[in-house]
């Protein structure tokens, strides 16, 4: 029998729950939630400062570059929580940025930009094109070394989550016919280079970003000779920051439809009453805790050869299973007012296609799953 | 909880291995039962008592049981050393399941001393089998209308009535028993108590029933003016309701204090792996064709699912929202998934699907299909999967009863 992972919970991921669910619960209330998707940048500036305050952003970072020194393990409670209360905010784009350097950085940009990010600098990726293929390594922009010096980039990006308000955009290019990153500041854009798109979850954030014609600073490239490790780390660990996002969102939506399982009377009963809707409310729910089991697993080991890999591949198909079902059935069983756009269910579906959508589904994972355990 | 010394529990460990490694006998010439609910026939029953004593007497069943009533006396953490030990060497079953695991606990945590000084050891020792009278033929899953009448009578109790899929019916000395003894209460529950009923008395007869399988495991008890002691009660009179609501805790596992062990073996998705190597399907082997290992990994991730869930225990913080959630989901996590999973091998077998236990082309031995069909005794028995969700949905999720 294959070690798949198992259990772990520190003492720290311990306190960051119990801080992080009670910060999400009061900065995030739901008519929060639904005023920021209105707002231009989908945040709110101050709850942002204060996560900074909270030393959330350098969780992962390493002390030598200003960071707490944790684990990604510790980002998982903090992460799951936001999902829960549908916190919004360039955390998730921030912390993989981060990981981004600390994977594949040189020495001088960890020095100089990771200390930046724990204090709060937004920044993000840009990953995806219009291949829509999940294997990051296909990639089809450029960077090109000029006369001056310079790389001179070209080629589309889409689904740069949080661009429109990062200062440092981090991009996959192939450079001399291999993946490569590079940093690109936002400020030097052409203001027609980032579009912002109409995506599926209104509670975040994302531009089409244009690279055609823009040059960057030689020393802007990322260690070419780290970037596919860093491509495959940045893989996983958005895999399992968006599975602990996604079983937040799950408790959630199950509360949300218990409640009105629990208050909404039909033919003189309560409709939670009835076991067409208890029984697979009931589903979501066992299947909602074997999902935060897998996500714990794979937190706690993440760092482990091998078996990271294996437990975070599984947590993020389980996420995206559970709450994709869960959603579901929440806006079924609100019968009529789930249709409406007032009703809260629709969030997390949206929530679950998105996160589905992005680094990999329940399928995608499966078959990779399948290369590495048969 | 007692401090474990590491080097003693190590030591422990090591010479259960041992123990195991010497004493276990996968082959006795004859096929044995996948549960302690299909021990049907005598020779069956004669090997898997010798070796449940045998197993108790090396001191690796119970060992966390107290010392005066016949256990171990030791920390929980031995008899989980123990247990992994026999698993580890493809130990048989133990079939007094339900006094190990149910009757055992029920009397440490509700019994009298009497009744525990009387009845622990023997549950131990496997010299006293013990079998459970809670469904009747008209009350299954709607337990709390049990109508078997129990009518005092001096210092005794007088029982009439009919009890059904008794495991063990034909070998039990001792039924753990919920009758009726009073039949106008306005809550129905309030009329019933829990017995420990002496089986081999006049006026119990069992018969035997045959399983979808064809093999025998259970019967159905008849009681006919039957005379069981009046301080045979646990708990108060009228108060039977809550004490089987607590064996049914101990049943689905949502509470421990269980004599340590195991009562099944089932198949496990590395079993079915091995199947899906060497079935054919299109010339080549089963786990080639992509539907197959999509469904292996469907398997391996609900089987880490169910072994990380059974971990979260551990983990308290994890479990704050809804602290008795696992507990009470896990029967109908591991039941449910079991049976999807031999559903699946019996098709992966092709053509010897269509073979039954005691054919010499059955593909091994036509285990698959047997588990197949005997995993609805765990689907059913203990309170059926669709009333474990109503459970889960009104205990755990506090939605209104159905």
């Amino acid at each position: 029998m294959q070690d798949l992972g198992r259990l772990g919970f520190s003492e720290d991921q311990g306190s960051l729950l119990e801080v992080a669910t009670s910060f999400c619960a009061k900065r995030s209330p739901i008519a929060r939630v639904r005023q920021l998707i209105e707002d231009e940048t989908g945040h709110d500036a101050e709850v942002w400062r204060e996560i900074v305050e909270l030393g959330w952003l350098g969780i992962a970072i390493p002390e030598a570059y200003g960071g707490a020194g944790l684990a990604l393990a510790e980002v998982v409670p903090v992460m799951e929580q936001m999902g829960r209360y549908l916190l919004a905010g360039p955390f998730y784009s921030t912390t993989l940025a981060a990981q981004a350097l600390v994977a594949g950085g040189t020495e001088d940009q960890k020095r100089t930009l990771l200390p930046r990010l724990a204090e709060g600098a937004i920044a993000t990726l840009a990953l995806c094109e219009a291949s829509g293929d999940w294997d990051l390594t296909n990639i089809a922009c450029t960077a090109t070394a000029t006369a001056g010096g310079n790389l001179k980039l070209a080629g589309t990006k889409q689904l740069v989550s949080d661009a429109a308000v990062a200062s440092t955009i981090i991009a996959s290019v192939l450079h001399a016919g291999r993946p490569a990153l590079v940093m690109i500041d936002r400020a030097s854009l052409a203001p027609d280079a980032l579009r912002r798109e109409v995506i599926v979850d209104e509670t975040k954030r994302a531009c089409e970003l244009c690279l055609d014609g823009v040059e960057i600073p030689a020393a802007n490239l990322l260690d070419p000779s780290r970037a596919e490790a860093a491509l495959a780390h940045i893989h996983l660990v958005a895999n399992l920051l968006a599975a602990a996002e996604m079983c937040g969102g799950t408790q959630s939506v199950i509360d949300y439809t218990l409640d009105y399982l629990k208050t909404r009377v039909q033919f003189g009963k309560l409709i939670g009453s009835y076991q067409a809707l208890k029984h697979p409310i009931v589903d979501a729910y066992v299947s909602y805790e074997q999902t935060r089991s897998h996500v714990y697993s794979a937190a706690h080991c993440f760092c482990e050869q091998g078996i990271g890999e294996i437990a975070t591949r599984m947590a993020k198909a389980q996420a995206d299973t559970t709450l994709s079902f869960a959603a579901d059935r929440a806006i079924q069983f609100h019968g009529g007012f789930g249709f409406t756009y007032d009703c809260d269910a629709q969030l997390y579906r949206r929530r679950a296609i998105w996160h589905a959508s992005q680094y990999g589904d329940a399928a995608w994972h499966k078959e990779k799953l399948a290369d590495l355990l048969l | 909880m007692t401090d474990v010394d590491p080097k003693d529990l190590h030591a422990f460990a090591e010479a259960a291995d041992a123990w195991f490694k010497e004493n276990v006998n996968r082959d006795p010439g004859f096929m044995l039962p996948l549960t302690f609910m299909e021990v049907g026939t005598d020779q069956q029953f004669d090997f898997l008592q010798t070796w449940q004593n045998k197993v108790y007497e090396a001191g690796y069943l119970g060992a966390a049981w107290p010392k005066e009533y016949g256990g171990g006396g030791l920390p929980q953490a031995f008899q989980t050393e123990a247990t992994k030990a026999m698993r580890r060497h493809g130990g048989p079953i133990f079939l007094n399941a339900i006094g190990l695991n149910w009757t055992g606990p029920l009397l440490l945590d509700m019994g009298s001393e009497a009744q525990r000084a009387k009845y622990l050891k023997g549950i131990l020792s496997a010299e006293d089998i013990w079998c459970q009278g809670f469904s009747e033929p008209d009350n299954g899953s709607d337990l709390g209308n049990a109508q078997t009448r129990a009518v005092r009578d001096g210092e005794h109790y007088v029982v009439t009535g009919s009890k059904i899929w008794t495991t063990l019916g034909k070998y039990a000395r001792y039924m753990i028993l919920l009758a009726r003894t009073e039949a106008d209460t306005s809550r129905k529950y309030d009329g019933l108590t829990f017995f420990l009923a002496p089986m081999k008395i006049d006026g119990v007869e069992t018969r035997p029933i045959r399983k979808l399988t064809g093999e025998h495991g259970f019967t159905q008890t008849f009681f006919r003016e039957a005379r069981i002691p009046a301080d045979e009660i646990v708990g108060v009179e009228g108060g039977g309701w809550k004490v089987a609501m607590r064996t049914l805790e101990y049943e689905r596992g949502a509470r421990g204090g269980q004599a340590g062990g195991y009562v099944s073996v089932g198949s496990n998705a590395w079993d079915v792996l091995d199947l899906a190597r060497k079935m054919t399907r299109g010339s080549k082997p089963a786990l080639e064709d992509p539907a197959t290992r999509a469904k292996m990994i469907d398997f391996m991730i609900d089987i880490q699912s169910n072994a990380l869930c059974g971990q979260r225990a551990a983990f308290s913080p994890l479990n704050t929202d809804r602290p008795t959630g696992l507990a009470l989901s896990s029967k109908l996590m591991h039941t449910d998934f079991a049976q999807r999973m031999n559903a699946f091998a019996i098709g992966l077998t092709g053509p010897g699907g269509g073979y039954y236990v005691g054919d010499p082309n059955a593909v091994d031995g036509g285990w698959w299909t047997r588990s197949y069909l005997n995993s609805f005794s765990a689907t059913i028995g203990g309170g059926t999967s669709q009333i474990q969700r109503n459970i889960i949905g009104e205990h755990v999720l506090g939605l209104p009863k159905s």
